[in-house]
């Protein structure tokens, strides 16, 4: 058995996944350094140096036989971060090596091939959430910061969606957990990733002095838009699960 | 601006506006313009929900709740004792620009009570449209509301500006609305649509010729019916849906079961439950109809003309059409398997890729996602299917009703006491 170890980044990781076919590794797994915890004394490791020109020999590869909407699945994969992420692109490189011709990832019926299929609908759907639950607050400076804290890492996906969306208006949204965030300026829009966590005490003190007028618009708006005679607290929680209430300005 | 009184005023007719079901902010396809605000996505984004689960994408208010008229079913209806506001066109954009950069919503739906008169009216919601288009920069989702008598002049504006166009229609039944609406009529209602109906054509045509046509209407109208204030059947009903799919090109046909908030001796009474599974059954015959190909005449049999309340309506059409199955998996077209009951539309298409690769069984038909408990009965796999022989059994209806439970089973319970 041996491990390869990468650096934790999609690069890394094709890397990794070109380096067992370079070295003809059968009994492998991939493994990131910073969560991996050695287990198999017996394993062998190997350290992966990222490299570009392999990682884009395997992407160049994978899109001529899965295209650019196979590709995007596998980095779907990787902002999972699902434990398991590093084997499952092992297995659809894999096997789309074998069956150049197929799309293999439409072969539902296989284990693997479906469950990233299935994270890839976790994913789009945290995508989607995202895209639905962020609020902009608007602070001192005229930005429109906002909070995140998504169970997959898809800060990256939703990139397009609101640089298309808020062109005249300044605008943030930061990671809580991972510590990154997204800002655009009016005129780029760039990650950036603060060498502590941004300060948040006292952050309301910060507003804009109109942010709390159209809070509490928001609130009414929702409140009274409710048909108190078909209430479904269960479909509710369904549509909002209450992890996200806590950044929602009408949960307050 | 004064916000104690903006908040009073949004507080009314956010109230007022509730009962229309209509959220959708799909279809639009208006793509932001350089350093502009706004960027409509074809699939539409819910923001949030309210407390009784309906979608929240749009900011849904009405310019003012005044009327002349007097619909019994109506809140808003002039006889009625209530609060009465009414927004100036200038906040309602001020309420929609801020809402939209907070990212609360996709846009603006604008539905008006009329003060005196359609056109009067018509023209103030595409004044709020025109100002947020032309002034604001504005590439969000606009949905106004098409007043009933409206001129041709105002609806060609109003399509200019807006997204989606609706009408509601009120009552399935013409005999229904002289009865509870009897200043309105369905004409009025329809001519606008009508209207609107031949400007997308028109379009469509124009576009083929022309590069820059401006959009016209570009997410299509829709329209909404209240079910259960009068005594129509679903049959009634569907054929209604059917009929403006078909002759009007509706992208949708919204049903809302009736709430009782008025006393009047034409209506049912205040105690009455508001008839959500049947609105949702509704809802079910609606999706046949548009995405899985069934005909308005195959969901319903005229002998009984009010859908199963026990059965979801796909499956009632399978327990009538028995002879249709069993269906074959590997080698059945598409649009067969979707009429199998507990396969939808994703997972028909799963199925239909993955058994190119290899002969599929029931257990990867559950990994695919489709309701085995239901479908099982319906499917032959290649290696056979030893429940195929329940599907002779007179018996069958009773044991497919008892291998599933219905969502509503315990909230909506007084319906099902009906059996």
């Amino acid at each position: 058995m041996t491990t390869l170890l990468y650096d934790g980044s999609f690069d890394g990781l094709l890397t990794a996944v070109f380096e067992v076919f370079e070295y003809r590794y059968k009994d492998v797994e991939i493994a990131s350094k910073e969560r991996f915890h050695q287990e198999n004394i017996f394993a062998e490791i190997h350290e992966v140096i990222t490299q570009t020109d392999k990682s884009e020999r395997v992407l160049n590869k994978l899109e001529q036989n899965i295209g650019k909407p196979g590709i995007y699945k596998l980095l779907k994969v990787f902002l999972s971060e699902d434990p398991d992420l590093e084997n499952l692109t092992l297995s659809a490189v894999r096997q789309s090596v074998k069956h150049p011709e197929d799309n293999i990832l439409e072969n539902f019926a296989d284990s693997d091939v479906l469950k990233i299929s299935k994270i890839c609908k976790s994913v789009d759907r945290e995508r989607h959430r995202m895209t639905a639950f962020v609020r902009f607050e608007k602070m001192k400076d005229d930005v429109f910061f906002a909070k995140i804290d998504p169970d997959f890492n898809v800060l990256p996906l939703i990139r397009k969606h609101f640089k298309d969306r808020y062109q005249d208006q300044k605008w943030m949204i930061y990671d809580l957990r991972r510590n990154y965030g997204l800002f655009y300026d009016l005129d780029d829009c760039e990650f950036f990733y603060p060498d502590e966590k941004i300060d948040l005490h006292h952050y309301q003190q910060k507003f804009h002095d109109e942010e709390k007028n159209y809070q509490v618009l928001w609130q009414r708006y929702f409140t009274k838009t409710n048909i108190v005679e078909r209430k479904n607290i269960k479909l509710h929680i369904q549509h909002v699960p209450k992890r996200y209430w806590k950044y929602l300005t009408e949960k307050w | 601006m004064n916000f104690d009184r903006l908040k009073e005023k949004l507080e009314i007719l956010a109230d007022a506006a509730k009962y229309d079901v209509s959220c959708s902010s799909s279809g639009g396809t208006r793509k932001n313009k350089k350093g502009a605000l706004g960027d409509s996505s074809p699939s539409g984004i819910c923001h949030t929900y309210t407390e009784d689960g309906r979608c929240v994408s749009l900011l849904k208010i009405l310019l003012t709740n005044h009327c002349i008229y007097d619909c019994a079913y109506c809140v808003s209806r002039s006889s009625n004792d209530i609060k009465r506001a009414a927004f100036t066109v200038e906040e309602v954009v001020d309420l929609t620009i801020n809402f939209y950069r907070r990212n609360y919503i996709e846009g603006l739906f604008l539905s008006s009570g009329i003060f005196k008169n359609a056109d009067t009216t018509m023209e103030r919601l595409v004044r709020v449209a025109k100002k947020l288009r032309l002034e604001e920069n504005f590439n969000g989702y606009i949905h106004l509301k098409s007043i009933p008598g409206a001129s041709d002049d105002l609806m060609q504006e109003a399509a200019l500006y807006a997204d989606r166009l609706s009408v509601n229609i009120e009552i399935p039944t013409e005999s229904g609305l002289k009865l509870l609406a009897p200043e309105k009529n369905r004409q009025d209602m329809i001519s606008p649509m009508r209207y609107i109906q031949k400007g997308i054509i028109q379009y469509k045509d124009e576009k083929k010729i022309l590069k820059k046509v401006p959009k016209f209407a570009p997410a299509g109208q829709s329209t909404q019916m209240i079910v259960g204030a009068t005594n129509e059947n679903d049959l009634q009903i569907i054929k209604v849906a059917d009929h403006f799919y078909k002759n009007f090109n509706l992208k949708r046909v919204y049903y809302s079961g009736y709430v009782p908030v008025l006393e009047d001796q034409r209506l049912p009474s205040l105690t009455t439950e508001v008839p959500m599974l049947r609105e949702n059954r509704l809802y079910q015959s609606d999706w046949l109809m548009r995405f899985y190909g069934f005909k308005a005449e195959e969901i319903l049999d005229p002998n009984m003309p009010f859908l199963d309340l026990e059965v979801d309506p796909k499956l009632s059409w399978a327990l009538r059409n028995l002879d249709q199955f069993p269906i074959n998996l590997q080698t059945a077209e598409y649009q067969l398997i979707l009429r199998i009951p507990g396969i939808g539309v994703k997972t028909a298409q799963k199925i239909v890729s993955a058994r190119r690769f290899q002969i599929l069984t029931i257990d990867h038909l559950k990994k695919l996602g489709a309701a085995v408990n239901r479908a099982k009965y319906f499917i032959d796999f290649n290696a056979g299917n030893a429940y195929l022989r329940y599907l002779t059994d007179k018996n069958f209806r009773r044991l497919l009703i008892g291998g599933s439970s219905s969502k509503f089973h315990n909230q909506f319970s007084q319906q099902l006491t009906l059996f």
